[in-house]
């Protein structure tokens, strides 16, 4: 490896830093050099969702990030939601609401729904489904994740919402 | 992926440096959607990339009435859809913008790598030339600037120089009576490329007391229906002066598809494309209309 | 095996919804899927697949390959052991983990490297210099049975009738079912339908693709790590393909990200495993590109249906013909047999004639996909039932009321149907909200269409051990899918008498539990159900032994019930809990295990009603309203089976609206990616309701019948009759895509 950089990165909190190649994707990262597997290589290739991340605050696919880019930013996990102090909101709701049954595209769905109900406390059932239209799953047919999803915003707002079933 | 250097640079003519050093390797790294994919099936071989986030102009989003609005190369898609000047004076434009990918694409995705990445189904371009937008670029010759239907010479091909990138795009500031609306037809609801794209612009001149308003100027421009987008003067140069009447529209449409020299492929069918080409064009006038008429 | 049934009424564990034991690993990203798996000394390998759908394999050379730096090995046919004593089936199945002089599908495996990371692999494989000569494609099944068409398999005999042709053809079988007398029954029939359907190639859509780590140990073991839908049926391919014993394996099954069937056969485990010997017995992991997996994994069958009903005036089925033409794919072994069990087999027709044909054509070897074979019957068939209540004038419910089968009938083969809940899944659907909800507006439709499933049983082998405070361990052999180690474990718990919480079940692998076929068949809640029902038995008669020895008293003075040994003498009792820490003294440990091989296991009968809109200018087709009604004979948990049902219904319908192989002329697959293969989004879908219809199946201990398969049967035809009553055309091709409903729409205009 004659020229692997040397990236700086705030991962999950903590400050850290790890050598790689420019060609490594951010996903490829994660999970060989940083032992989180919990973002998914599946498609591989930004069509499905599955190794979803925050990168500034923003949802992004890992896979369409080079783990050069993320030099002196700061990238979330589905490691770094929820926390010593239990499950979050949509971890939980996922759970009561059986909004998983295989579990490979669960992690990659509750970044992308932190990420909304980050910015939006009240989302529709249209606003919900319109966000996660790019995360894809194959075992639920989405309708018990858009379920959890509301859910948790409403647990999260402590107001009760609609949903337009 | 082969073997590439990286470098991020932070000022316009570092970028023009480092890309004029790789020569032909040399490729501009913006939010990588379509870059990164590229890499990874070897249609690409580049031996450098040069990541031009950082650099100030290229991340600025600038508007006034008088000069209009500047729109950075390199400004994320999601961005550019909470700028309060796109959302109040271009929302032809943000209609393209807000189609490009999921969210997680449009967290990284760009205004300035969908036009570059040329492709012949891209939303951008079509509402960028109904907006009548310039490109700025820099080279080592200095700086240019094309209009943006000039811009896409081939698929995937543009006019771009070795060791010249795209620094922003100008958009004039809208007129009065002004109206614009990008629509395109996907098999299913998101995620998908377009199988046909149409955006349409006009102005209306002041209402009079009675009948329906009388089109200034209109202009229509199409994806996924040639080579590279297609300007369709022809639908202008029909529209100019005449009444914003449904049969008007519907002329427009027809003269539109005429136009259009779609090919077949596993997105679309040719007559599938020529047929909602018409269709896309009437319901992008019909939007645009609406929004002139606010 | 106990016959006896638990009479079904007040469980205390079956039919609530109960914490999954490994939901909260999957929500917080912890669960170890196939790809998690990191050994130490790992490498990384690729596989060189044909460019070309149809080539003679003339010469591969790898020696570049080999030399690059970072490459440890690579591997072709030629490290296969010889097949030239086996049976075709066994040569098949080796020569499509690596092809063997013929490339018969674009993207079959030629060859594979290892390399210390997945870039230096993949560049290895741009050096192996490969020689083809390219030969006709046959992509069509109804070409590929022409009389002159280009031959794929020289062996390949027809089978028919219980013999074998003596030419060479792309035929691999000839079936039929016949009952009655098919000429009289057409000549009684009142009103006639008869229609020809085509349907495409569509895959199983698993979000993970297939991924497999293996380490050939020195000593001849092999260990294997993969995400599949059954361990032991990877070893058995294994042990075929590599020649070896299958004791010599142990194959451990990760967690799997979706399988529907297709992660039932092997494609990169044999490879890992050659490279793992190439490469100095270091563990090799391998992973598919998701273009691989469209390309070159098993889809389902695209095919060809002919059918024709008769129907007397009073509404009466008469008579039914079928023919159905399933492409298998590179090797024999279409689930055509099932869609000719499906077709009908909703209904009472006395005159009966189904004709089924196995065809291989240049596309990758099909494997199950969901109630393989049913979907595209069901599509064909259903869609001119519609039509006969067109024609009769009557409401399609009332219809398959007058001619819906029931307990005792005969299907067309003969066999009479076990305790089936048909008509009250009809009943509850004329009662479903959807159905009475008014659709208005144009362009807007309402279909319903109904479906059967078979369902399988199969071995399966679990054992348990009681732990010294009362807990029960379960190692059941049913790789879980998402909801089965649940269902499995509360049956288990309902068994004992005792708490869910009582129960802690893993799944075992080839090494620690006995043999159990894969997660198939809607059979794991099933037979593996009836595995721990089996268990329960045998640990409670050993410790009512023991409280008996602890009481001085005969076993047969034990009595036990919710989770308490009483002695009939004293009236003394003794919580399982408390008995358990009396293990050692009184014989040491209590374990049991099982296998079971059930046969009684019980259809699954659905109707689906959809509502959809129509946009008659661009052929868009958008789901306004689902609603599924199914006979789920007893939900263990009934908001998994919700989950099972919705999950069918959304690949049922993404496989009626956009999901489709898009073939060159060369036979490359143009759409091998997630962008153009258009699997359903979440904006593409309502929200599916779901009506569990209850009748047990008297084959089991709690009533269970597989649930799983049955929901991806009726959607394409349900949203078929849909489109017709929106906008008045029949649609006789899947995908429903929108051109695909412009011309169907032009057609009518010109007519």
């Amino acid at each position: 490896m004659t020229h692997s950089i040397i990236v700086h990165t705030t991962l999950n909190s903590q400050e850290i830093e790890f050598l790689c190649e420019p060609r490594q994707s951010l996903l490829e990262v994660l999970r060989e050099g940083l032992g989180l597997t919990g973002a998914k290589q599946a498609c591989n290739n930004g069509n499905c969702g599955a190794c979803s991340v925050i990168l500034d605050g923003v949802l992004v696919n890992a896979c369409l990030v080079l783990a050069v880019e993320v030099e002196g930013k700061s990238i979330t996990t589905i490691e770094g939601i929820g926390g010593p102090g239990g499950l979050h909101p949509l971890q939980e709701e996922f759970l009561k609401q059986a909004a998983l049954q295989c579990g490979i595209c669960t992690p990659g769905f509750i970044v992308a729904a932190k990420v909304l109900l980050d910015q939006n406390s009240r989302p529709s059932e249209i606003e919900v489904r319109r966000w996660l239209a790019g995360n894809l799953c194959r075992c639920t047919g989405y309708d018990k994740i858009v379920r959890a999803v509301l859910a948790a915003a409403e647990r999260m707002a402590e107001t009760p919402l609609e949903v337009q079933a | 992926m082969n073997d590439f250097d990286y470098v991020a640079v932070i000022s316009i003519p570092e970028a023009v440096q480092r890309l004029s050093g790789a020569g032909s390797g040399g490729r501009v790294l913006a939010g990588g959607t379509d870059l990164i994919v590229q890499l990874r099936a070897g249609k690409i071989r580049p031996s450098l990339l040069v990541d031009i986030k950082g650099i100030p102009e290229l991340t600025t989003v600038e508007y006034s009435p008088e000069k209009g609005l500047v729109i950075g190369a390199a400004v994320p898609c999601l961005g550019l859809c909470r700028e309060s000047a796109l959302i109040e004076h271009y929302p032809g434009l943000l209609d393209a913008v807000s189609l490009i990918g999921g969210v997680q694409i449009q967290g990284r995705a760009t205004l300035g790598g969908n036009l570059c990445n040329a492709s012949p189904a891209a939303d951008s371009i079509p509402a960028l030339i109904v907006h009548r937008a310039a490109c700025l670029i820099a080279g080592p010759d200095g700086r240019r600037q094309v209009p943006v239907e000039q811009f896409c010479i081939a698929p995937g091909q543009t006019i771009l120089q070795p060791g010249e990138f795209l620094v922003s795009l100008h958009l004039p500031p809208p007129p009065a009576g002004f109206g614009a609306a990008y629509l395109r037809f996907i098999p299913r609801n998101e995620m998908d490329i377009a199988v046909t794209g149409a955006a349409a612009a006009l102005r209306l001149d002041p209402p009079t007391a009675s009948g329906p308003p009388r089109i200034a100027w209109a202009h229509a421009a199409l994806s996924a229906v040639a080579p590279t987008p297609l300007d369709v003067p022809e639908v202008g140069e029909y529209l100019a002066g005449k009444p914003a009447t449904n049969e008007h529209l519907a002329e427009a449409a027809r003269i539109a598809q005429a136009a259009v020299r779609p090919i077949a492929d596993m997105r679309g069918s040719l007559e599938q494309r020529r047929h909602l080409a018409g269709v896309l064009v009437r319901r992008a006038f019909e939007k645009a209309l609406q929004r002139a008429r606010a | 095996m106990s016959d006896k049934q638990t009479p079904i009424k007040d469980f205390q564990v079956i039919g609530t919804s109960p914490l999954r034991p490994d939901a909260v690993d999957k929500v917080t990203g912890r669960a170890l899927f196939g790809d998690d798996v990191r050994l130490p000394g790992m490498l990384y390998g690729v596989v060189l697949r044909s460019p070309h759908s149809h080539a003679r394999i003339l010469s591969i050379d790898t020696r570049k390959a080999e030399a690059l730096p970072g490459v440890f090995g690579a591997v072709t046919a030629a490290d296969l052991p010889s097949f030239t004593d086996a049976g075709a089936y066994q040569r098949y199945q080796a020569e499509n983990a690596l092809a063997n002089q013929k490339a018969l599908y674009y993207g079959h495996p030629v060859a594979a490297v290892a390399a210390i990371n997945p870039h230096i692999a993949q560049e290895a494989l741009g050096l192996i210099d490969v020689t083809y000569e390219i030969l006709p494609v046959i992509l069509d099944v109804r070409q590929a049975m022409a009389e002159d068409a280009p031959i794929l398999l020289d062996d390949l005999r027809t089978h028919e009738a219980g013999s074998r042709s003596d030419h060479s053809s792309n035929v691999a079988s000839h079936e039929q079912t016949s009952c009655g007398d098919l000429e009289l029954g057409f000549s009684q029939a009142a009103f006639i339908v008869e229609r020809e359907f085509h349907t495409s190639t569509v895959h199983q859509g698993y979000i993970e693709p297939q991924n497999a780590t293996a380490q050939a140990h020195e000593d001849g073991q092999i260990t294997i790590w993969c995400s599949t839908q059954g361990a032991f049926g990877v070893r058995d391919q294994v042990a075929e393909i590599l020649r070896v014993p299958v004791s010599h394996i142990r194959v451990i099954p990760m967690e799997i990200g979706g399988g529907f069937g297709g992660k039932n056969n092997v494609y990169l485990e044999p490879l890992a495993a050659l490279l793992s010997r190439k490469c100095a017995h270091r563990p090799v992991k391998m992973i598919m590109g998701y273009d691989e997996v469209l390309a070159a994994t098993g889809p389902t069958s695209a095919s060809y249906i002919k059918v024709k009903i008769g129907a007397a005036a009073d509404g009466r089925l008469i008579a039914a013909q079928a023919v159905l033409c399933y492409a298998a794919g590179a090797y024999p072994g279409s689930p055509v047999t099932s869609g000719m069990d499906c077709i009908f087999a909703p209904y009472k027709i006395p005159h009966v004639q189904i004709d089924g044909y196995d065809v291989v054509v240049n596309k990758p070897r099909t494997a199950s996909y969901r109630a393989p074979g049913g979907t595209n019957a069901n599509f064909a068939g259903e869609v001119v039932i519609d039509e006969l209540c067109e024609k009769l004038g009557m409401d399609p419910l009332e219809f398959r009321l007058l001619n819906g089968v029931q307990t005792g009938d005969r299907k067309a083969d003969g066999m009479p149907l076990p305790v089936i809940g048909f008509h009250e899944v009809i009943q509850a659907a004329q009662q479903t909200p959807q159905l009475s909800a008014p659709l208005e507006g144009p362009y807007r439709g309402r279909g319903v269409a109904c479906g059967y499933w078979g369902n399988y049983g199969g071995t399966s082998s679990a054992s348990a051990s009681v732990n010294a405070d009362g807990a029960i361990s379960l190692v059941e052999g049913s790789v879980d899918l998402g909801s089965g180690r649940v269902a499995i474990a509360m049956q288990l718990a309902e068994a004992m008498e005792l708490p869910y919480q009582d129960i802690q079940t893993v799944v075992g692998d080839t090494a620690t539990v006995g043999y159990t076929e894969g997660t198939y068949g809607s059979r794991a809640t099933f037979a593996t159900g009836w595995a721990v029902y089996e268990l329960a038995q045998s640990l409670k008669g050993q410790l009512c032994e023991r409280a008996a020895l602890l009481w001085d008293v005969e076993p047969d003075q034990v009595g036990y019930g919710k989770g308490a040994f009483t002695n009939r003498v004293s009236a003394e009792s003794m919580s399982l809990r408390a008995l358990a820490s009396h293990m050692d003294e009184t014989g040491g440990p209590v374990v049991a295990s099982a296998s079971v091989h059930p046969s009684k296991e019980g259809p699954a009968f659905g109707v689906h009603i959809a509502d959809v809109e129509v946009d008659p200018e661009t052929g868009k087709v958008s789901v306004l309203r689902y609603t599924a009604v199914q006979d789920v004979g007893k939900a263990i948990h009934p908001i998994y089976v919700e989950g099972q049902i919705q999950g069918g219904v959304a690949q049922g319908i993404g496989w009626g609206m956009n999901e489709e192989y898009v073939y060159d002329e060369q036979g490359r697959l143009l759409n091998a990616s997630l962008l153009d293969y258009r699997l359903p989004t979440s904006l593409d879908l309502p929200m599916i309701e779901t009506v569990l219809v209850e009748v047990p199946n008297p084959g089991h201990p709690y009533g269970v019948r597989g649930v799983g398969e049955m929901p991806i049967v009726p959607p394409p035809a349900a949203l078929a009759n849909a489109i017709y009553r929106a906008v008045g055309v029949r649609m006789q091709i899947l995908p429903m895509s929108p051109p695909r409903i412009l011309e169907a729409l032009w057609e009518k205009e010109r007519n």
